[in-house]
């Protein structure tokens, strides 16, 4: 006979309260893309080594692919559906990012994109180089990352000047 | 071109903003209303017979709704060759090969049921190299042709070669020569995004696939031959791209994936999604062709090259795609990258049991001109001359015709070649820092930019088609993977047509909407499409402004009648006889209709959408009418002939040159770029933004090629299939200076005179760093990637006394 092993947990996603029933080896990216519908996130390896399923929790970037879903209960998740303003309106990182060119294929793009709001929140006004040392767990593969470096300092120097990221 | 108003601006791309948004629906995420999941069985073996396949187990595993063999499925034959088979009977060729296949409800129960499928093998001896494919008694990797002819050999019967003038004599008559054998290995496109497709039949036996490629109308066409062989040779088969996460040469063929999930699918009478993992995606999908290239050069006492040879050997694994042909792109660097009057191009393409490979940016261009431009430096310093200088001297220039018979066109490369020395201090720094154990170093490259004809048709067809609101809708048969093929296009058609480009809607690519277009590959895609739709554009002008001759009065009426009441008649120029325009006297721009020699008042032009909406409605006795037009442009180049490698192959030549400088740790080999340079000959910038998006990440592909990027295996054993053990470059390794140089030579062939520049980037970079790393510390690696223990080695190496007539010595450390 199986044995139920999952649990109900209960978490905030992009300012919203969800309820779900997770099994204890489900992982985060599945819950958010496969149940609850949110397929911004990308998985790209599955195994933490590409960034592309990158999400905040309680403001901290994780691999979405390798943390455990069930630990969110409690939490604050954000995703990159959760970082755009009103309507169609994006953040200032996002518009940022496009105005500057630093997305192409955009699979890389979700992840490359939290990553940034969450070192932009430990570090308001980064070098190029602490940049590039920040995204090493973020691969491109299109970019060559020189327009995403680029787009990053002009959020930030547009975020310096006031806003949120 | 000074009244560009849209080509050339550094335009956000258009599907931008959703793909910031997390919005942009790829094939992983999709689903359709009750869908199984595919998984596959792989071989365990490199090499054996099969001699019994259980799956009972996976059938009788719940959730399992249809599982595949090579026993109960009729045969499909897939491949350029048509050597492969979407599942095997007889025999696997590689650790890849496909034994079976499982639908289930969901993808966990789909892997569980691939792992109950026993299957039992009798193992043979297998070939991993070209020498042991080649060695007398090799086991043979196919025992017959596609159409069960013998073969006695593992050398595939396609030929490309060349052999122009007398390149004996000129070898003998050359003032100085030198040779070397050139090494690159197969690497991984690396796409972020990984394969993935859809099939589903309809209730009528139509099939609809949802599928990563890059040539949707040839893989309908592969597709309608899988139906045939499934007795459904009267079916239609729609093939529609979701957004690609990255492309790179790996949507130039069908897979077998692809048709297994057409089986699948099939036979479960419900959507079956197969999407690769990313451990699949480095295991079986195929990646670029290694190759061995020895190459001979020489030129005269004053630098000029006399003769070029070359033979390349290429390991095709066990099947062939279209990636097999890369010779056919190799010919034109071989025989008209520089000025060369005699040149000779040998290849053999040889089945292997390692895994088979297919096709990736730069198509075989990179694999040579790493030789070709290596070996350069090595004939300018023979000759003592400087390397800058023996390019320049050897420059192709405008009007070439080279040995293969391509007609150099416009042609930019002194340019390229000026600028790019001029951005890393050539002259300054060449040779003079060996003390610091830097070193500076170019290369340059010729590509195909106004198409590549290696299929019967190169042509690209479009639709476009206004609505009532003077939206274009596009309907282009191209795929748009990231390059910005959808930012130049949206320029183009906003630029030839008169209308905004928000104005500029780019709809999906799908067989049922979009014309016919071959593929998005050879660069390609914003040359095919800006021609097709300026002859698009020019058809719809022509439909607006007969319309127009016969709307504008009355419209011009109304809106004086308008001005009257509203009181400001005394405004409105008079002695312009609106009344009887003639249609050749309209023109279109941002969307308005206007008159060219009418006076500039608003009542004298109409905006396109309410001329267009007005042609529901036309003045009485008038028919009404539609505003739709469709082109197909097919550019005015040849099929070459590839057995004696010549033909015209392209309607331009992209040119460019790339410059380098590094640094060389001494200690430990490893390589640090310092700063990177690149001028190119684009034509013509079409979206300055997107444009050195795409080339920066050539260069970095360049960079991950030259250094680190291998595939690596063991007896045809993939063994680093993750990016962990298969490195491509981060954003940390992309920590120098790039500087970007475009050459507008504005090339008649191109639209608005752009050339095709999707590939260029990486095909200079590993010779460029090769040559910079031989200034720096004077060793000369040969066989990519430029791993720190072969430049280690290298060093060790050349530290050793020389010992007259001793045998060459070997390496102390083998890399």
């Amino acid at each position: 006979m199986t044995i139920d092993n999952s649990m109900q947990i209960s978490f905030e996603l992009n300012g919203s309260m969800r309820r779900a029933r997770v099994e204890p080896h489900e992982r985060l990216i599945d819950l958010l893309r496969d149940v609850l519908g949110e397929t911004g996130t990308k998985e790209g390896c599955g195994e933490g080594e590409c960034g592309a399923c990158t999400v905040l929790v309680e403001g901290r970037a994780v691999n979405s692919c390798l943390f455990p879903a069930p630990e969110v209960e409690g939490l604050r998740v954000v995703t990159i559906e959760g970082l755009c303003g009103e309507g169609l309106q994006l953040s200032p990182v996002q518009a940022a990012f496009l105005e500057g060119g630093a997305t192409q294929c955009g699979f890389c793009t979700p992840g490359m994109v939290v990553s940034t709001v969450a070192l932009l929140g430990e570090n308001p006004a980064p070098s190029a180089s602490d940049i590039r040392n920040a995204l090493t767990g973020n691969l491109c593969r299109c970019t060559g990352y020189v327009q995403i470096v680029e787009a990053i300092q002009s959020a930030a120097a547009k975020l310096s000047a006031g806003g949120e990221a | 071109m000074s009244e560009l108003r849209h080509v050339g601006q550094a335009a956000p791309r258009p599907e931008g903003a959703d793909k910031l948004a997390g919005r942009t629906r790829y094939i992983h995420d999709i689903k359709r209303p009750g869908m199984l999941y595919g998984k596959i069985k792989y071989a365990e073996h490199a090499h054996a017979r099969i001699l019994n396949v259980d799956t009972s187990k996976a059938e009788r595993l719940p959730g399992v709704k249809a599982v595949l063999t090579a026993y109960d499925t009729p045969e499909l034959r897939i491949g350029f060759l048509r050597d492969n088979f979407a599942l095997k009977r007889d025999k696997v060729r590689q650790f890849r090969d496909e034994v079976a296949a499982v639908a289930a409800i969901d993808p966990d129960i789909a892997r569980q049921a691939v792992e109950l499928i026993e299957v039992e093998y009798e193992p043979l001896p297998g070939v991993f190299s070209v020498e042991e494919a080649l060695a007398d008694g090799a086991p043979l990797v196919h025992e017959t042709d596609a159409r069960g002819r013998p073969l006695t050999t593992n050398r595939l019967a396609l030929e490309f070669s060349h052999d122009s003038g007398d390149v004996d004599a000129a070898c003998s008559a050359a003032a100085h020569v030198v040779e070397r054998e050139y090494t690159v290995p197969r690497v991984q496109q690396s796409c972020m995004g990984t394969a993935g497709c859809i099939a589903e039949f309809d209730g009528r036996g139509n099939l609809e696939m949802l599928v990563k490629t890059q040539i949707p109308f040839l893989a309908q066409r592969d597709y309608a031959r899988a139906l045939a062989a499934l007795g459904l040779a009267d079916k239609s088969v729609r093939v529609i791209v979701p957004a690609l996460g990255g492309g790179f040469g790996t949507g130039l063929d069908t897979h077998v994936y692809e048709y297994i999930a057409i089986l699948l699918a099939w036979r479960a009478g419900k959507p079956v999604k197969i999407l690769f993992e990313r451990d699949e995606e480095f295991a079986f999908l195929s990646p670029r062709q290694s190759a061995v290239t020895r190459i001979r050069q020489g030129c005269d006492a004053e630098g000029k090259l006399l003769f070029r040879h070359l033979e390349v050997s290429q390991d095709n694994g066990a099947y062939t795609s279209w990636g097999a042909t890369f010779p056919s792109v190799m010919l034109m660097p071989a025989t008209s990258l520089y000025r060369v009057p005699n040149v000779r191009f040998e290849s053999r393409i040889v089945y292997t049991n390692n895994t088979y490979c297919q096709a990736m940016r730069g198509y075989g261009n990179p694999e040579v001109t790493l030789p070709i431009e290596s070996s350069l430096d090595e004939l300018a310093e023979a000759a003592g001359i400087d390397p800058l200088d023996m390019r320049r001297i050897n420059t192709n220039r405008p009007g070439d015709v080279t040995p293969m018979g391509l007609k150099i066109g416009t042609c930019g490369l002194e340019e390229c070649l000026d600028k790019t020395a001029g951005r890393i201090d050539w002259r300054a720094k060449h040779g003079r820092q060996r003390a610091l154990k830097r070193g500076v170093g170019m290369a340059s490259l010729i590509h195909v930019g106004g198409g590549g004809k290696i299929y019967r048709s190169d042509g690209s067809g479009i639709i476009l088609k206004l609505d009532d609101y003077g939206t274009v809708n596009v309907n282009y048969g191209g795929v748009e993977m990231g390059q910005g093929l959808h930012a130049a296009l949206t320029a183009m058609v906003a630029e030839a047509l008169g209308v905004l480009p928000a104005r500029v809607v780019i709809n999906q690519t799908d067989t049922a909407t979009c014309p016919w277009d071959v593929g998005t590959h050879a660069s390609r895609g914003a040359f095919m499409a800006g021609n097709a739709a300026i002859l698009a554009s020019d058809k719809l002008r022509v439909q607006i402004f007969e319309w127009a001759e016969r709307i504008y009065p009355v419209e011009v009426a109304k809106a004086i009648a308008r001005a009257g009441a509203e009181g400001k008649a005394a405004d409105v120029p008079t002695g312009f006889d609106f009344e009887s325009v003639g249609r050749e006297r309209f023109d279109l721009k941002d969307g308005w209709l206007f008159v060219r020699d009418a006076p500039d008042h608003p009542v004298f032009r109409i905006s396109l959408g309410k001329l267009l909406r007005a042609a529901h409605f036309p003045p009485e006795g008038d028919p009404s009418t539609v505003f739709a037009a469709e082109a197909f442009y097919e550019p005015p180049t040849q099929l070459p002939d590839w057995k004696k490698g010549v033909g015209n192959m392209s309607a331009n030549y992209t040119f460019g040159t790339q410059g380098v400088e590094v640094e060389v740790d001494v200690e430990t080999g490893d390589v640090k770029i310092l700063a990177l340079a690149f001028a190119l000959d684009v034509g013509r910038v079409l979206n300055p933004q997107t444009l050195a998006g795409q080339v920066y990440g050539g260069i970095a592909q360049g960079v991950g090629y030259a250094l680190y990027e291998e595939v690596k295996t063991d007896r045809g054993r993939i063994l680093n299939p993750n990016f962990t053990d298969y490195k491509i470059p981060s954003a940390a390794d992309i920590d120098f200076p790039i500087e970007l140089d475009f050459i507008e030579t504005d090339d008649p062939s191109g639209p608005f005179g752009a050339k095709g520049v999707g590939e260029p980037g990486l095909v200079p970079t590993a010779p460029a760093i090769a040559n910079a790393i031989y200034d720096a510390v004077g060793v000369r690696i040969t066989d990519l990637p430029i791993t720190p223990e072969k430049v280690l080695a290298a060093l060790i190496e050349k530290q050793r006394p020389a010992c007259p007539g001793a045998p060459t010595p070997q390496p102390l450390m083998r890399p």
